[in-house]
């Protein structure tokens, strides 16, 4: 769906629903046996990952495990940058052999991060599969990756910056386009 | 985000001194993550210094500190060269610079160097592209291992501001101790120095202006969230400065009568390798209180967080 650049494609109230629904939809798609954790990328990731955990938690009855990914150091562009980034630690206190990985991110766009986050989660063992959910998700992909699941799936210019806010970082949630 | 991200100031690691608290902070936090990498499951190692040349260049014996770089090296993904001092071309008589100047023909990236000159590295990071890591030089600094220290404290205290720690031993011989006491004190640490009085240079307080000097240790115990225990160093001199060594132990050796002195949840911190039987004894170094191991542990993540932060030159760095 083509978007113009504009404030507000999703208010706090729209967000809240859609990461309802994203959990609904989550459940439709995994089969009985699956068990599903989540994996926020840092940073937005994470409180994403942690609020739909809690609306799955509410659907199935069950405590859906969650942690984090810190992609920094599989970066395809990590040793051209200039002065390394700070690292936070990734935190996954739970098995992902034989287990559903959703990985949880804000924006899906080059897909360059999504690719080093699998890098970087396999390396903490062999899950069942990987399914991949983001809150927007834009055009502009350079690698052969796509998303299972996305609140908002937006047609923008090259040029143009799709943000996700989210309450416990930004102070408040919402998804803006703009012109940068 | 980006616009505000810190970078780490520094091209090359020379010593604790030219370091900021904030850049204190920055590695003890970076060594955070890669304590992660550690202590893993699967796999312990991260791409994060793929295509870098790291050299190891030790002039001076030291199998536990080169272990420990050379594991942090390999948990990073770099490519490594043991440069032996032993077999080069020094024992024909070249020189420092001529050694650095045949190394920088080959690029390497970053250059870990042990020398028993002060101000070696100084010295070499004057002709040389690459960033140079010191694993201690003389008895000038040893700052990986004040940086493992503060580390291995933050972690067991969850602070160093405000932290008694008490640095017992052979000051005057010891790199550790002028690392530790530019970080400690930068960090808000209140340190006393514990030792004879030959050994415990005075000029030091002219230095580091915030720590005490003290020649009794039974009556600094008492007081300290952390002992730090030095080696006495007699193969390098120790003992032209004090009457022998029943002496130096009836003095200052930690053992269980003075540990009774302590608080009970006292860390005892020692850089290796022990003398046991001498400054520390075994059932306090192997003890509930003992952080020795520890350390050691710690190394490697916090020299992975000064590799990594080292590895990605910036505009406008200083020394």
């Amino acid at each position: 769906m083509p978007v113009a650049p504009g404030p507000c494609p999703m208010d706090p109230g729209q967000m809240e629903a859609t990461l309802r629904r994203l959990a609904t939809d989550l459940v439709d798609r995994v089969k009985p046996d699956e068990e599903i954790v989540l994996l926020g990328i840092r940073s937005r990731g994470l409180p994403l990952a942690e609020r739909l955990a809690t609306f799955l938690r509410a659907n199935t009855g069950a405590p859906i495990p969650v942690g984090t990914l810190d992609i920094t150091l599989y970066r395809d562009d990590l040793t051209e940058m200039v002065g390394s980034p700070i690292v936070r630690p990734t935190e996954i206190p739970f098995t992902l052999k034989d287990r559903t990985v959703v990985l949880v991110d804000d924006v899906l766009y080059t897909g360059r991060t999504v690719r080093a986050a699998l890098d970087a989660l396999l390396d903490h063992g062999r899950p069942r599969r990987v399914m991949l959910l983001v809150m927007a998700d834009r055009s502009g992909r350079e690698l052969p990756i796509q998303a299972d699941l996305a609140g908002l799936r937006v047609e923008v210019p090259p040029g143009h910056r799709v943000s996700v806010r989210i309450k416990e970082i930004d102070g408040e949630d919402g998804i803006t386009v703009e012109a940068c | 985000m980006t616009a505000e991200r810190y970078v780490f100031p520094h091209k090359h690691l020379l010593g604790i001194q030219p370091l900021s608290p904030r850049d204190i902070t920055a590695l003890l936090d970076q060594a955070l993550a890669f304590e992660e990498v550690c202590e893993r499951p699967a796999i312990k190692i991260v791409p994060a210094l793929r295509k870098k040349l790291v050299v190891n260049l030790f002039f001076e014996n030291s199998t536990r500190t080169r272990n420990s770089f050379e594991i942090a090296e390999k948990r990073l993904s770099a490519e490594i060269i043991n440069f032996d001092a032993d077999t080069s071309s020094l024992n024909k008589g070249e020189t420092l610079i001529d050694t650095a100047m045949n190394l920088q023909a080959m690029h390497p990236d970053l250059i870990v160097m042990r020398h028993s000159a002060p101000g070696a590295h100084t010295l070499l990071s004057r002709h040389m592209q690459a960033s140079i890591v010191n694993a201690g030089d003389g008895a000038h600094e040893h700052p990986t291992q004040a940086l493992l220290d503060a580390y291995t404290l933050r972690k067991r205290f969850g602070r160093l501001e405000g932290l008694n720690v008490a640095i017992v031993g052979d000051i005057r011989n010891s790199r550790v101790v002028r690392s530790n006491l530019w970080l400690l004190t930068r960090m808000g640490a209140k340190v006393t120095l514990v030792g004879p009085p030959t050994l415990v240079p005075q000029d030091f307080k002219a230095t580091w202006p915030s720590i005490d000097i003290c020649h009794d240790f039974d009556a600094v115990i008492p007081s300290q969230d952390a002992i730090m225990m030095l080696r006495a160093q007699f193969e390098r001199g120790t003992g032209a400065y004090i009457p022998g060594q029943g002496e130096y132990s009836r003095f200052f050796q930690l053992n269980p009568a003075r540990m009774r002195q302590a608080k009970p949840d006292v860390a005892v911190l020692h850089p290796g390798p022990i003398n046991r039987g001498l400054e520390i004894t075994s059932d306090v170094a192997d003890g509930p209180n003992s952080l020795i191991l520890d350390q050691v542990t710690n190394g490697v993540p916090v020299r992975m967080a000064v590799l990594y932060l080292l590895s990605n030159p910036h505009g406008e760095q200083v020394p």
